[in-house]
């Protein structure tokens, strides 16, 4: 207690864990602010939810060092329990208590907090009060264990994908939640594989591969760290002769051109001025032009560049 | 808000929960609460006992008849010599006499049929006495079919006994296996929760619902079968306290590692099979070869049910148990530590 507030609500120092055949963390660096939504962003495989679980004490590293709210689980578990807020990935809360039964029960280890009606009401669950969990849809229960992380109103709170597996307005409803939380000014690590979740819900996001953060930033400053705003992709493949890409590379305003059976995909600065001349270009060339798209770029194209795989190949 | 403080503790609600899950489980309440009270109303009306058979016996004069009916086990019916020969042969009588030159008796049976044997005796006694002999050695009958020594009185605590196990070790095992299976426990190890709550309130539970449990299958044993408690009820409740504390502490360990239903159910089979055979729920374990004996005294099961029925028949004190009770202690003590040091929460 002889310091002054921590400068960071989560440091994490030279992380590592490995598990029996592979090494999930590997040597990973994070420091999330205060007040800030910081999203771990990566495949499945990634070390995203080991690298979550070991900063909320449930998982022990192999080395590295962890603090959260300064403290560390060594010496501060019982506090830190207190103060955290946690969503595990696949919890199946018991299906024969109903909504405000598990509220209650989860309410009573904290200290403080609001009521368990209180909360409920936050994740719109008042209807739902009485019934059943066996009975939720997929979106209620993911509100309800997000009401059992806000029972103990957190200082922090931790999310393993809150939203995996729902449909898009099941999504939109988690997101406002977290929002909320996010407004009232507190910390949040969530993990996600969406980029749109990460790009609406993050101030900042690290994008991991293989146990290791490979990019740290605000979406905006990633997007804009692989030099491109948009991407033209197009599909060539019923031409009759071969596409010369080498004369794409020469239109104004593209970075870079990767073809692959058929398909291209190109990265570029002004897409008002790269677009008619691609098409010219592919008139000159005489091969027809079966689709186009084109798109701003995002934190997903970001991964893919980074590390030529997409974020949900694997 | 009007609630209770004590309601908003944590082991309350855990406790709480224990109970919501048991109630909302019409299997569980099957399997805890009925079907002992069936197979005890089952097994105690196939092995009542019935009154003694009266055997039917003819008998071709009035005089003999007449002397014959004196013993009231025989159901005697005065026939014709044919007629009485025809009821033999057909089985409708176990045996026939008539009168023979001399003042004699003749007797017609079946000397392999028990029945007809059976006959002779009490007919022949009948005749002698009719016919004016004393016996020269006073006897008299005292019959073993008073409450406390009938099948119902031995089998009652061995079905108690048998649901005690049970419902300790298939409460525990599969509630806590099946919470490790669904991160339900992870989920709460990562709340301020007091681990040892958790585990306290499956025996809170579990104690209550044993009030409930024990005094269904007594009170059905009671009623319907006059079977009796001649110990104290203070001796009997600790009696089944430590018995359901000692299985509760055997599920806990049978369920600390496994991570699915069916290795847990395996090893609760495994468990507890060679106890409903050997240690005398239906049978007495006596009829196990000696060689075996301080094996099957060692098993929880036996000491509870051996206990229960020492208490219950013949009233026995606490005092005269404490080898049951000792055994009872040591499976408590090195169940619950084991299961303490294998216990995995994920």
């Amino acid at each position: 207690m002889s310091d002054a507030a921590p400068k960071a609500a989560l440091c994490v120092c030279n992380l590592r864990k490995a598990y029996k055949d592979v090494v999930a963390v590997d040597g990973l660096e994070l420091e999330v602010r205060w007040g800030e939504c910081f999203g771990l962003l990566g495949p499945n495989g990634a070390g995203k939810t080991t690298t979550i679980e070991i900063c909320e004490g449930l998982t022990a590293a192999d080395s590295g060092d962890v603090e959260v709210l300064g403290m560390r689980w060594s010496a501060d578990a019982t506090e830190l329990r207190q103060r955290l807020g946690i969503q595990l990935q696949e919890t199946q809360l018991s299906e024969k208590l109903t909504v405000v039964e598990t509220v209650r029960l989860f309410r009573s280890f904290f200290r403080r907090g609001p009521e368990a009606d209180e909360v409920i009401a936050l994740v719109q669950l008042g209807e739902k009060r009485k019934s059943r969990v066996g009975s939720l849809s997929g979106g209620q229960k993911q509100r309800l264990a997000l009401a059992c992380a806000l029972v103990g109103d957190p200082e922090f709170l931790f999310l393993d994908e809150p939203t995996t597996g729902l449909d898009p307005q099941a999504r939109r409803q988690l997101w406002d939640l977290i929002e909320q939380f996010k407004l009232a000014g507190r910390t949040i690590l969530m993990t996600t594989h969406y980029m749109d979740e990460a790009e609406r819900l993050c101030d900042r996001v690290a994008i991991m591969d293989h146990g290791k953060a490979i990019a740290a930033g605000t979406p905006r400053e990633l997007i804009a760290s692989i030099g491109a705003e948009h991407l033209v992709e197009f599909s060539a493949g019923g031409a009759a002769r071969a596409l010369d890409v080498s004369a794409l590379r020469r239109i104004e305003g593209v970075r870079e051109v990767r073809a692959e059976n058929g398909n291209v995909r190109m990265q570029v600065t002004e897409l008002h001025r790269a677009v008619p001349a691609l098409l010219d270009e592919l008139d000159r060339q005489g091969v027809p032009l079966t689709e186009l798209r084109t798109h701003s770029a995002s934190l997903e194209d970001v991964f893919v560049i980074l590390t030529g795989r997409h974020l949900r190949d694997e | 808000m009007s609630r209770t403080r004590w309601a908003d503790h944590p082991l309350a609600q855990l406790t709480l929960v224990r109970f919501r899950e048991f109630w909302r489980e019409p299997e569980a309440i099957f399997w805890v609460f009925i079907f002992p009270v069936l197979l005890a109303a089952g097994l105690g009306l196939a092995f009542r006992n019935r009154p003694p058979d009266v055997l039917k016996i003819a008998a071709v004069t009035p005089e003999l008849a007449r002397s014959l009916r004196q013993e009231k086990l025989l159901d005697v019916e005065q026939l014709s010599a044919a007629a009485a020969e025809e009821a033999l042969r057909t089985g409708k009588v176990a045996l026939f006499a008539a009168p023979s030159p001399g003042g004699a008796v003749v007797y017609r049976y079946d000397d392999t049929n028990p029945e007809g044997r059976a006959a002779r005796m009490l007919a022949d006694q009948a005749v002698e006495r009719a016919a004016g002999r004393a016996d020269p050695v006073a006897s008299s009958d005292r019959l073993m079919r008073e409450p406390g020594s009938r099948y119902i009185d031995f089998l009652l605590p061995g079905l108690l006994g048998m649901n005690l196990m049970g419902s300790a070790i298939w409460g525990m095992g599969f509630a806590i296996v099946d919470a490790r299976r669904k991160k339900l426990m992870k989920r709460l190890i990562a709340t301020p929760m007091p681990r040892h709550y958790y585990l306290l309130s499956f025996v809170l539970a579990r104690l209550l619902l044993l009030v409930v449990e024990v005094g269904v299958l007594l009170g059905f044993g009671a009623w319907v079968f006059q079977v009796p408690v001649r110990g104290s009820m203070l001796d009997l409740a600790v009696l089944c306290v430590l018995g359901s504390l000692a299985f509760s502490a055997l599920g806990l360990l049978i369920a600390s590692r496994a991570q699915t239903i069916e290795a847990a159910s395996g090893l609760m089979n495994t468990v507890m099979m060679p106890m409903w055979i050997v240690s005398g729920v239906f049978f007495s374990a006596q009829r196990f070869p000696g060689a075996l004996q301080p094996a099957i005294r060692a098993l929880p099961l036996t000491a509870v049910i051996d206990a229960l029925r020492a208490h219950m028949l013949q009233g026995a004190s606490l005092a005269q148990v404490a080898p049951q009770l000792g055994v009872l202690g040591v499976w408590l003590l090195v169940s619950f530590t084991l299961a303490l040091k294998l216990f995995r929460w994920r």
